[in-house]
């Protein structure tokens, strides 16, 4: 048998007023895969990054994280009238953990649309994503009784600008960089809050063949090098196809094909979903 | 290598020779005090001021959170203060309305075993706790709403505290609309002390104002200061992050009330009477502009706005008040209040010509103004809203094929991007 999962989800739902954005997600992540979540554009994979980390408490369902729960949703209130998904009555129970909690609990992500602090060097927007494990209090920090701690954050933030080859632009302002790096710094960013589990959200969207191919191998690479498992969106079928090991397909909402790349390829519903049917 | 460390300590070196005149030149300006009365008021309302702008600064500039409601933090502490520095032989004098609750005068009694300068160490922050522990419980509700419902609530509370201390039922207590005088000013008053009459009234605003500036400037550079700078530029990113957005914010908010509310008790000892008039809204739009024109994010912006405006306010727009005759020609406008005419007009100017501020965000630093100085000299053009330091000064800039249309953003200058 395999270890527990990294992370599982249980008939995940989202629904927003009528629009049920998200459907009966359910899928599981061992250790050391990369997974990847496909689907046209308003699938809801996205809204299923979200749901995972925190950002909305699930309408229905639960996720979990190495067999913890860490979100937990059922119908309520208005939605109990409105609820358009499946599984109603299933769930009983619900929990919400603020996205800093689930990303303290080892869960980091980066964004599709780009979301560094703009205005902050690229050093310190590293800097910044270590704070979450920091243990000293405000006045220790302040008046540096934590200089260990603080020093030994600015030597892994550099160490980690160092691995993704940023470090020569450490102290340009993160606004300045141009487009690719701005992407390797989103992920090393994450990285700095020391994850097991990474979500990518469209990491290579916008980049040219060349470096795409460079972005897959980035990831192949810190996957190895920090022992993650990876759950990456993207729309570039080529970088899915090669890095990832296993694939779930989304279309509308609905989870519509699980598996390896090449049962991915053959599938029939995936197709008609990314090319239409003809009725 | 060498150049840069033997640069720090020049620095180092300067800021204590520029602080030892400022000590001298304060502590003489104290003592010739009867001589020099306007400027000994006006800086030590600037100082006061400064104190205020700087953990204003804390909440709007550096967290992102736009909050009014320094007014009533500073009507907390500067009725703390002024309730329990009051004079023992005096309180009935003040009250002579409703005359003062019994449990009060109880503790005054008490209190008064203690000598004066440590009483008023004792009520400032006395006054800095209670509207800690205000703004702790008001910020659970309200730290989370954003931007102009803040504003919103913010200013509702600090009504609201201007409010119930003047109502009739605290008449006891806060002397309700008749106000609180005799509150104790700085420095020494009585001759034949020690000390010189007018020893203090500039020093002892002065190292408060430089404690409680030190201490916000090192919790902005501490680690928590980087999270708050990341809550204002990306709620969304920090928190995923794992920067928790509620503490964080209740943490800036309750450090910037204590430090408001400390410098309302300075406040109170400067203007040596209050009623709660004075800490109305306008109050907080005055700070709210020092802010502003110092620049949103930089303390030293703050500090600087502080001195600027004040100075401009109280001081050297006044001849504008007075009217004016040339040869039998009387200039017209020169009248009272049109001082605060051309005082707008200034603010305006300001504002269109730094538009984030004075000091925009950035610091003041002696190596800053070094580089600033030593590029003018060469006339190459100059970034003053850099804050990252180059190795070598960064290669002029090739001239643009198309020029600028006037009065477009300059590169690197400071405009929002």
């Amino acid at each position: 048998m395999k270890d527990k999962p990294v992370l599982s989800t249980q008939d995940l739902t989202m629904q927003f007023g009528g629009v049920v954005a998200l459907n009966n997600l359910t899928m599981r992540i061992d250790p050391g895969e990369i997974v990847a979540l496909i689907g046209p554009n308003g699938a809801g994979k996205t809204t299923a990054f979200n749901a995972i980390t925190g950002v909305y408490p699930p309408t229905n369902g639960f996720v979990e994280l190495e067999g913890k729960i860490i979100q937990q949703g059922f119908p309520k209130g208005k939605m109990k009238r409105l609820y358009a998904g499946e599984n109603a009555g299933k769930y009983t129970k619900s929990l919400s953990l603020t996205p800093d909690r689930i990303t303290k609990k080892g869960v980091a992500r980066t964004f599709q649309n780009i979301r560094l602090f703009k205005n902050l060097t690229v050093f310190e927007n590293v800097l910044i994503a270590h704070h979450t494990n920091m243990k000293a209090g405000v006045f220790q920090a302040a008046f540096g009784m934590n200089r260990k701690e603080e020093e030994d954050m600015r030597k892994r933030s550099w160490e980690l600008l160092e691995m993704v080859d940023l470090s020569d632009v450490g102290l340009e302002k993160a606004d300045n960089l141009p487009y690719g790096k701005q992407r390797h710094l989103e992920i090393a960013r994450a990285l700095a809050t020391k994850p097991r589990l990474l979500l990518l959200d469209e990491p290579a969207a916008g980049m040219n063949p060349q470096e795409t191919q460079e972005m897959g191998d980035f990831i192949r690479d810190i996957r190895e090098r920090f022992s993650l498992t990876i759950l990456i969106i993207e729309h570039h079928m080529n970088l899915v196809m090669d890095i990832s090991d296993r694939i779930y397909v989304l279309d509308f909402g609905r989870q519509i094909a699980e598996g390896t790349p090449a049962e991915i390829q053959k599938n029939p519903e995936v197709i008609a979903a990314y090319l239409g049917v003809e009725q | 290598m060498n150049q840069t460390v033997w640069k720090k300590r020049y620095s180092f070196y300067l800021s204590l020779l520029v602080l030892l005149v400022a000590l001298g030149l304060l502590f003489w300006l104290e003592v010739n005090k009867s001589n020099y009365g306007m400027a000994v008021s006006v800086i030590q309302k600037s100082l006061v001021f400064s104190v205020v702008a700087v953990s204003m600064n804390l909440l709007n500039g550096f967290t992102g959170m736009f909050s009014l409601g320094q007014a009533g933090f500073m009507a907390i502490g500067a009725y703390t203060t002024a309730i329990l520095t009051i004079p023992l032989s005096r309180v009935d004098g003040v009250y002579y309305m409703k005359g003062v609750a019994p449990w009060l005068k109880g503790v005054k009694t008490t209190l008064s075993v203690l000598p004066e300068p440590l009483l008023i160490v004792f009520a400032l922050l006395i006054g800095g706790m209670i509207a800690g522990i205000f703004a702790f419980f008001i910020g659970i509700p309200v730290l989370r709403l954003k931007s102009d419902y803040l504003a919103i609530a913010t200013l509702g509370f600090s009504e609201i505290v201007r409010a119930v201390i003047s109502s009739p039922q605290l008449d006891r207590v806060t002397n309700g609309s008749y106000g609180l005088k005799n509150i104790p000013g700085f420095g020494v008053t009585q001759a034949g002390g020690v000390l010189p009459v007018g020893a203090g009234s500039l020093l002892i605003p002065f190292f408060f104002a430089l404690t409680t500036i030190a201490f916000i400037v090192l919790v902005i550079n501490s680690s928590y200061g980087r999270a708050f700078k990341a809550i204002r530029e990306d709620e969304v990113a920090a928190e995923a992050m794992g920067i928790n957005l509620l503490k964080h914010k209740q943490l800036a908010f309750v450090i910037s009330s204590v430090i408001t509310a400390m410098a309302g008790g300075m406040l109170a000892m400067y203007m040596r009477s209050i009623e709660a008039r004075a800490f109305s809204v306008t109050l907080t739009y005055d700070i709210l502009l020092i802010v502003v024109i110092g620049g949103l994010g930089s303390v030293s912006g703050s500090v600087l706005g502080a001195f600027v405006v004040t100075f401009a306010k109280d001081w050297f727009l006044r001849f504008f008040d007075s009217p004016l005759v040339i040869g039998g020609f009387q200039v017209p406008f020169l009248r009272m209040g049109f001082r605060m005419v051309v005082f707008s007009i200034l603010l305006m100017i300001v504002v269109l010509f730094y538009r984030r501020g004075l000091m925009g965000s950035s610091e003041f630093s002696w190596k800053g103004i070094f580089r600033w100085i030593r590029r003018k000299k060469e006339g190459v053009e100059t970034t003053k809203g850099e804050m990252i330091d180059y190795p070598d000064p960064p290669p002029a800039k090739p001239a643009p094929l198309i020029p600028d249309p006037p009065g477009a953003p300059q590169e690197g200058g400071r405009d929002e991007r």
